[in-house]
């Protein structure tokens, strides 16, 4: 188990490197940078941009550039957003509880569910439930989350008015109902992708199981089906589910870039398409490197639930 | 002594909203959507994010909403381009003495009754650091033009304070407007002035205060019960930032949002939001004029009969009209209209393309075999670039591109993304046309030497933005003389005969002047565009909403104190 530790913290620290150089150089290449929004202030001369370029540092080489940057995020600076002077874990910790609500939320009703689905689906196999349950899902996965979003917007905010076309909360009235109240739509609609994943993972899963001579031998037993179904059947149809669960991890944080634009949802998905769009450079890669290490330990942790729980896979 | 701050412009609005109701108790009925409902707060969308509140730090438009509410300047300029008095008790000029006959001594007395939101008095001082501040090298300021030209600041008493220029500079004044004071006692002992905790959340002596902020989503400041000035009428003024500007407008029509700031209502929206029912919703101008810039260093453009021929081939009616949904107006110069350095009596521009290629025939282009006209081997064909994208300029392009056809003009689109647009490309003269709305006012006032005098070719070793190439000696010498002259009425003389040049000679061929569409809750009283600042929320102090607890009082009629107002006079004239 050390050893196996061991082994996957040399790998991961190696992939940072290789992640944290392929996007500073990519970031570069982009054209235009953090003072192209000053380009076409009438009162910013040519003197005045080079002056700021000299400040932030931003006239010397790149690679310059680069070792700086993983010298200092080796000592623990993160450094601070070229937007608002701020430190970069402070603007990422700012997002995180917004995404941490909508995703968490979202996964639950998914994994929830999705699960209840994808078992009912694998234990009335064929039947008009299992149809329509497998439409659904082909439907939730082809339409894009954002005309969810908006059909939702129409209908629910501007037709009827029974619920907000957006927002995290109203603004200077904050309370715990109505934070729910902004989390419905954007949450369902986020789960309704996620629900047609998980249900169909979860079928298959279960439908594997279902076949397995150690479910006839408790049916045999003379188990009851509901005993079999929640004890045999559902435990051993959810170990390859941990493992969608640690790949989806990530996602937790990173969060939903077209639910939170749609919704006005200050998350990190936005964060993030802000960061890139205005040149952002510190908070990009801080928001580059802080999702690489999320994807790595989702997978480790994953990994690791799956030997615990399954006594037949041994970590070496 | 209170209400002075704001200075006479205030009125206009108050006139045309009509008397002021009485004042009435309103019950706090919580309205899903809606945020005015008796709850006395107004909710500005944006969508672009402020994050830059250190008011002398680089920053860019919807960071202004918040500068101006937070802070105030020595001086400010109201919706009609005229200085009025803020932190100081007159705007200085010639007359009363604030500036020497030379232009080189500057003297600013200052109100005395003005606090720092967090109680400590407003001095003298705190302008001197600020002013000495923006010229720290290690200090990342925003616009140093016209700061670096000031020394010797003095502080004589608490309320006065005296500089010398450099050289004489009028559009200093200008620049004031936008240059807010910060406080001494803050910032004095920061290190860093780039890192001070006050840049996260400011102390200002306007008539808002800092609230509290959340990173992505809003921006609260609150009212200011100590403000000298106007106001604040309501409680709470909030900052949202809605990145998408179709989210913004359903978030408007919905009611959570109260006033649709930058970047505002888009034309297409226009004709459906003006039948929303409680909303006010007008285009009202902006300070940016739309252009087919020409680059003169390029062999094709270099006679006049070529850009008389194009700009007489250009259909700016059927361009306003048709695609930009009648909302901006045609204009024949750089200057908008609003301020008060415009020349309404330039020659207006027909479409008339068979005169176009009358003037190129007389000119000696004649049609080659491909019907692109030639010159001592020069063909008529050029590129056209603007930013890759905008679906409206594209259309433009493809419209113009039919009609300079016609008239024996070969022009091929060439558009970049905004990046590469307006990087080198743009700053180094390397194309042939572009299609672009610039403002070329910097804090409203008339010079334009950056736009349009010889020394400011980047690429023939100027610094500056005349990226066109134009050069005329005429408009050097009057540029000069502009930027050296006091008296508004004598510049106006000045810009206007500039403007008549340009007009001539059409370096660039003006095509319309931008309209913003303004949109607000029919609650919202006392709200005042002023396209001679980069802001919707320029006055919110004299916001109030319509059943509001605080509404100015009924008397706000009439006349201001003697003082101001004849110092307005003297400005005017």
């Amino acid at each position: 188990m050390l050893r196996f530790l061991l082994n996957r913290i040399t790998q991961i620290v190696v992939l940072l490197i290789i992640v944290s150089i392929i996007g500073f150089f990519i970031l570069n290449l982009i054209p235009g940078g953090p003072l192209a929004q000053y380009a076409l202030d009438p009162g910013m001369t040519q003197d005045d941009i080079e002056r700021l370029k000299e400040q932030l540092g931003l006239n010397r080489p790149i690679y310059v550039q680069y070792l700086d940057w993983a010298w200092r995020l080796v000592r623990g600076d993160w450094g601070h957003s070229f937007r608002d002077g701020a430190p970069v874990l402070d603007v990422i910790g700012g997002h995180m509880f917004a995404t941490l609500l909508l995703m968490g939320t979202s996964t639950a009703i998914a994994i929830a569910v999705g699960t209840w689905v994808g078992i009912r689906g694998a234990t009335h196999r064929y039947s008009t439930f299992d149809h329509v349950a497998t439409i659904g899902a082909m439907i939730a996965l082809s339409i894009p989350t954002f005309w969810f979003g908006l059909v939702g917007i129409y209908i629910f905010s501007l037709q009827l008015g029974w619920l907000p076309a957006g927002n995290m909360y109203t603004v200077g009235e904050e309370s715990v109902l109505d934070y729910l109240h902004h989390l419905i739509m954007p949450s369902i609609v986020l789960a309704l992708v996620h629900i047609a994943v998980w249900s169909r993972y979860m079928r298959t899963a279960t439908l594997d199981v279902i076949n397995q001579d150690f479910v006839k031998t408790a049916r045999a037993k003379g188990l009851s089906e509901r005993r079999i179904l929640m004890k045999h059947v559902v435990g051993n149809a959810l170990l390859p589910m941990i493992t969608l669960a640690g790949m989806q991890l990530p996602s937790l944080l990173t969060g939903a870039l077209v639910t939170e634009t749609v919704f006005t949802w200050p998350g990190m998905g936005r964060l993030f398409l802000d960061s890139i769009s205005y040149g952002d450079y510190p908070v990009v890669m801080g928001l580059l490197m802080f999702s690489a290490i999320l994807v790595i330990f989702g997978n480790l942790l994953a990994d690791i639930a799956v030997a615990i729980v399954d006594p037949r896979i041994r970590l070496s | 002594m209170t209400a002075l701050a704001i200075g006479a412009g205030g009125l206009v609005a108050y006139n045309l909203l009509g008397k002021p109701e009485t004042e009435t108790e309103q019950s706090n009925s919580p309205a899903i959507g809606s945020s005015v409902n008796g709850r006395n707060k107004v909710v500005v969308g944006l969508s672009q994010e402020p994050t830059v509140f250190n008011p002398l730090m680089v920053h860019t438009e919807p960071d202004d909403g918040v500068l101006f509410s937070m802070f105030d300047a020595l001086v400010r300029m109201d919706p009609k381009g005229i200085v009025r008095p803020n932190l100081a008790v007159e705007v200085p000029s010639l007359e009363n003495g604030g500036i020497s006959q030379d232009g080189l001594n500057w003297r600013v007395r200052l109100r005395d009754d003005v606090r720092w939101h967090d109680g400590r008095p407003f001095t003298a001082e705190d302008v001197k650091f600020t002013l000495e501040l923006i010229t720290n090298p290690d200090f990342r300021a925003w616009r140093t033009a016209g700061h670096t030209l000031v020394r010797d600041i003095t502080v004589i008493s608490p309320t006065e304070l005296t500089w010398r220029m450099e050289q004489p500079f009028a559009p200093y004044l200008s620049f004031l407007t936008e240059t807010f004071i910060v406080p001494r006692h803050m910032l004095e002992g920061e290190a860093d002035p780039n890192a001070a905790p006050f840049n996260q959340a400011p102390v200002g002596t306007g008539a808002f205060k800092w609230g509290n902020r959340v990173p992505g989503d809003h921006l609260e400041l609150v009212a200011n019960p100590d403000y000298f000035g106007d106001g604040p009428y309501i409680d709470r003024l909030i900052f949202k930032y809605i990145p998408d500007v179709t989210v913004l407008y359903t978030q408007f029509k919905s009611g959570s949002v109260d006033l649709v700031g930058q970047v505002y209502i888009s034309p297409d929206n226009y004709e459906e939001a003006r039948r929303l029912p409680g909303k006010v919703v007008e285009p009202v101008l902006a300070s940016s004029v739309e252009s087919f810039y020409l680059n003169l260093g390029r062999p094709q453009f270099k006679e006049l009969a070529v850009r008389q021929a194009l700009f007489a081939a250009l259909d700016r009616e059927a361009i306003v009209g048709s695609l930009y949904h009648g909302v901006p107006v045609v204009t024949e110069t750089f200057m908008p209209q609003q301020s008060f350095y415009y020349n309404p009596d330039l020659p207006r521009q027909e479409y008339d393309p068979g005169k176009a290629r009358r003037i190129l025939d007389d000119a000696g282009w004649v049609p080659g075999d491909d019907g692109i006209r030639v010159k001592n081997g020069v063909r008529l064909a050029f590129e056209n670039s603007t930013t890759s994208g905008d679906h409206l300029r594209e259309m433009v392009q493809q419209y113009l591109q039919q009609t300079f056809r016609e008239i024996g003009a070969e022009m091929t689109i060439a558009n970049l993304p905004p990046a590469v647009m307006w990087g080198d490309f743009w700053t180094q003269s390397r194309f042939d046309s572009v299609i672009v709305g610039s403002t070329y006012l910097i804090g409203a006032d008339p010079d334009v030497t950056n736009r349009l005098h010889s020394k400011s070719i980047v690429i023939q070793g100027g610094s500056g933005s005349n990226n066109a190439q134009y050069v005329n000696k005429e408009v050097d010498a009057l540029l000069e003389k502009g930027a050296q002259t006091f008296d508004p009425e004598e510049r106006r003389a000045i810009y206007f005969r500039i403007q008549e040049i340009v007009r001539h000679d059409l370096p660039l061929l003006p095509m319309f002047q931008y309209k913003n569409v303004f949109g607000r809750s029919a609650e919202i009283k006392g709200f005042e565009a002023n396209s001679n600042t980069r802001t919707e929320s320029w006055n919110a102090a004299s916001w109030y909403l319509a059943d509001g607890r605080k509404k100015p009082k009924s008397d706000r009629n009439r006349p201001r104190t003697s003082r101001s107002s004849s110092l307005s006079r003297a400005m005017e004239s």
